[in-house]
């Protein structure tokens, strides 16, 4: 049994989990107030015998207090986040080294075009590999997500990267991957009848170990 | 018996005058027995929802296994009781889509609009009681359209409740033809009940008080539904037109949501969170509003902070409007629009807060009664805030990534819906039953079942946010699949296990309903030691509700209060009249239909 986020293997794995333990502490906080509170409440002023409720409509100033808090509170877990948003999501924030890769998905599979020899998509020494995605450790990576049909998720729970192709749209997300090892890749957006066996392998290798991949895959070998 | 103000009343021989059953009971203009129409179907639907997500739970908990009691279904459903993936599909989206638009939504705002409005304002009916009706009888149709959807070729819809296009628009692609249409239309009909029925309570609530109901004298039940029903009347058109485009998508080869042909995939998520996102809060504020009289009630005190209450209903529903795009973090809409959102969905957190805050304040020193009404309604408070807080996590972007269209919204949206909207409408149907069939309902069987249900939900729907941050994805049809799903199968065993416990928990419920309509204790007048209006009727209220408009001296919750206490009480009803009273100025509008 697993109680926790699952292992993380990216770069945004250590922000993305700070930022939940945070939330987690604050709502955690306010949870056990209300929780208690009310419990308390249920306890302490239930009806009794000669017991008289206290006839008031209400108190102004804690009032402000409890909206100042969440307020205050919620405006900088925005600006926090926001932070990480930008870096992990923003258009600009893929790395200019980033290793391209092409993962168109359809019905229902996950097609994976690799640039091949010379590094870049859209070349001739392209090759396309289905349901299988091969990437370099310790490397930024950019998945350029594109779809045949419906909308479609790409989700690597390990990665904590998750972002829809959606057909007609050309949309890039990157990571960088820190654990080699074999992962999953699911689709997170219901695309019909087969949505739950639409799943590709992924393999973080060491860069030698990609690169020899790499060349034997381009020269039309298989593994 | 006497007319009170011949004339004032539209059709004044309504009022005493013998009707068939036919005129009573079905093509009713009465608003409560409207309300109980919209009870009884919508109780229905939510059965139809319920044995649904029973299914879904067998699914999850153990996939690939023949159904007890499954091999009634048909070969194209579940051949020999084993679920097929295509069927599946069709549980989730109908379990969603029955469960928003007929059980939840109706029950709020079919049953207690129209119930609690004019009672509470101390109208004789609503504005337009035709309309109403037709509102009614439109819902209903909407409801039977949706349905037949399990009985043309292909099944029901395949698309998910959100009928997220192209996927809903091409039958190539969902694999599903006639029932995807019907799902269209269906929603454009009860678009039209829905705006109906929203005019009539807006108009109602502006044009029909009492003399003495001014606006910071309306009980805060009949607040929510009035911002609900403006809401509505401003959500519900969006989704119809969106519902019309995708129509013509899926019958006349339009291209509105299909990019093949030049359309935008996301215009439609667009259109559809414009009016969902305000839908969540249709679903949420008349909940809270009969909550804050349920509470007041049981606390024998005022509400804490009435004015602030308002002010946050009307704030929860203005924030309702610039919050959409925070179920498309992940659409790639563009991540600067994502941050937008982010910060205006973080605000609701300060509404929210100060209703929870102020139903506690409302407790605090009070004089508690634990009647049935009141153990939902606490049950109210302390779910709906885990629903709220857990929000927070989808709604703090880059902690959404690994959350989004996992079971952790599953679980949020349940802790909203159940633990919120539907522990809300027991206490209400509790309190208020009463008043709409003169018997009251079983208390010890009430307690029963609120105490079953508050565990087996907790057992049910708490598991789901651990095993969304595992990573399950939603409307997945085999979890057991995927490599690091397995190690959690132990919890989905156990969650569906709780899920069929919860649902065998609401036949209690279900009885207790049925039982007490015949056998019930009947019921005193003012069973509840309540203030509202509509207590000084007798129980069940006659159709026209008052022989004269009666006068309104005070606010809903003088719970408490030194002139109650002077009188012997701890209450003191709206429209009870006391020497140092003085009677209200006539309203401009005579209070009848």
């Amino acid at each position: 049994m697993h109680w926790w986020l699952p292992p993380g293997a990216s770069t945004f794995a250590a922000p993305i989990e700070h930022l939940f333990v945070a939330i987690l502490i604050l709502t955690g906080i306010a949870f056990v107030i209300v929780e208690v509170g009310l419990a308390a409440f249920v306890i302490r002023y239930r009806a009794r015998p000669g017991r008289k409720a206290l006839y008031t409509h209400g108190s102004t100033r804690a009032e402000v207090i409890w909206t100042a808090i969440p307020a205050v509170t919620m405006v900088v877990l925005g600006i926090v986040s926001n932070h990480y948003w930008v870096m992990i999501k923003d258009k600009r924030s893929v790395p200019p080294n980033a290793y391209h890769i092409g993962v168109h998905a359809k019905q229902f599979e996950w097609q994976v075009t690799y640039p091949g020899k010379d590094g870049k998509l859209g070349t001739d020494d392209d090759f396309t590999i289905r349901n299988q995605l091969h990437v370099p450790v310790d490397q930024p990576v950019a998945v350029e997500l594109s779809s045949e049909d419906v909308i479609h998720s790409f989700w690597v729970p390990q990665f904590r990267l998750k972002q829809d192709a959606v057909p007609g749209m050309h949309i890039v997300a990157w990571f960088q991957a820190t654990v080699p090892g074999e992962y999953e890749l699911g689709c997170a957006e219901l695309c019909g009848m087969g949505h739950y066996k639409m799943r590709a392998r992924v393999f973080v290798q060491t860069v030698d170990e990609f690169n020899a991949w790499s060349t034997q895959q381009a020269a039309g070998g298989t593994e | 018996m006497t007319h009170a103000k011949p004339g004032a009343h539209g059709g004044g021989d309504a009022h005493h005058a013998p009707m068939s059953f036919w005129q009573k009971y079905i093509f009713s203009t009465d608003h409560k027995i409207i309300g109980i129409q919209f009870l009884f179907v919508s109780l229905f639907f939510l059965l139809v929802g319920g044995l649904l997500a029973m299914q879904i739970r067998w699914q999850l908990g153990f996939p690939g296994k023949p159904m007890p009691g499954g091999s009634i279904l048909p070969q194209t459903m579940a051949p020999g009781g084993v679920i097929l993936p295509e069927y599946y599909i069709q549980l989730v989206t109908m379990h969603g889509t029955f469960m928003v638009f007929f059980a939840i939504m109706p029950l709020l705002v079919g049953v207690y609009a129209n119930f609690l409005i004019p009672l509470k304002i101390g109208a004789h009916d609503m504005a337009f009681p035709r309309i109403n009706m037709w509102s009614f009888w439109l819902a209903l149709l909407a409801g039977l359209i949706m349905f037949a959807g399990f009985f043309v070729p292909d099944g029901a819809p395949r698309a998910g409740w959100t009928m997220y296009a192209p996927l809903s628009a091409r039958p190539d692609l969902s694999g599903v033809g006639v029932a995807q249409k019907l799902w269209s239309v269906s929603i454009v009909v009860l678009g039209l009940s829905s705006v109906m029925g929203s005019v009539n309570y807006i108009t109602t609530v502006i044009n029909h008080r009492a003399p003495g109901m001014t606006w910071f004298r309306i009980p805060l039940s009949v607040w929510a539904l009035f911002i609900t029903a403006i809401l509505g009347v401003l959500a519900l058109p969006v989704l119809q037109g969106a519902a019309i485009m995708l129509l013509f998508d899926q019958s006349l080869g339009t291209h509105f949501f299909d990019p093949v042909a030049g359309g935008q995939a996301l215009l439609w998520q667009h259109l559809f969170w414009f009016f969902g996102h305000p839908e969540v809060y249709i679903l949420i504020l008349p909940a809270m509003g009969m909550v804050s009289e349920i509470i007041a009630n049981g606390s024998r005190k005022p509400i804490f902070g009435y004015h602030s209450m308002v002010f946050a209903i009307i704030g929860i529903a203005f924030l309702g409007w610039i919050v959409w795009g925070h179920h498309m973090f992940m659409s790639g809409m563009n991540p600067t629009l994502g941050s937008t959102f982010m910060v205006s969905t973080l605000l609701i957190a300060v509404p929210s807060a100060i209703k929870v805050f102020n139903w506690m304040g409302t407790m605090w020193r009070g004089n508690l009664r634990f009647h049935v009404p009141m153990l939902n309604a606490v049950g109210f408070v302390s779910m709906f805030t885990i629903g709220g807080l857990s929000g927070i996590f989808m709604a703090a972007t880059p902690v959404d990534i690994p959350l989004h269209d996992t079971q952790f919204i599953v679980a949020h949206i349940h802790y909203v819906l159940f633990g919120g909207s539907l522990f809300a409408l027991f206490g209400a149907i509790t309190f208020w039953y009463p008043k709409m069939f003169g018997r009251m309902m079983s208390e010890p069987l009430g307690k029963v079942h609120f105490w079953l249900t508050f565990i087996t939900y907790n057992m049910t729907f708490f598991p789901m946010h651990i095993i969304g941050m595992g990573g399950q994805m939603r409307r997945i049809y085999d979890p057991t699949i995927y490599d690091f799903l397995k190690p959690q199968q132990p919890l989905n065993v156990f969650i569906s296990y709780s899920a069929f416990a919860l649902f065998a928990v609401q036949l209690l419920f279900a009885f207790n309903f049925l039982w007490s309509l015949k056998f019930g204790k009947k019921a005193p007048q003012n069973p509840w030691d309540d203030n509202g209006l509509e207590w000084s009727l007798p129980n069940p209220a006659p159709h026209g509700n008052w022989e004269k408009t009666p006068n309104v001296y005070r606010g809903p919750y003088e719970f408490s209060s030194p002139e109650a206490e002077a009188r012997g009480t701890d209450f003191l009803p709206q429209s009870l009249k006391l020497p140092t009273d003085h009677d209200p100025l006539p309203a401009p509008l005579p209070a009848t239909h």
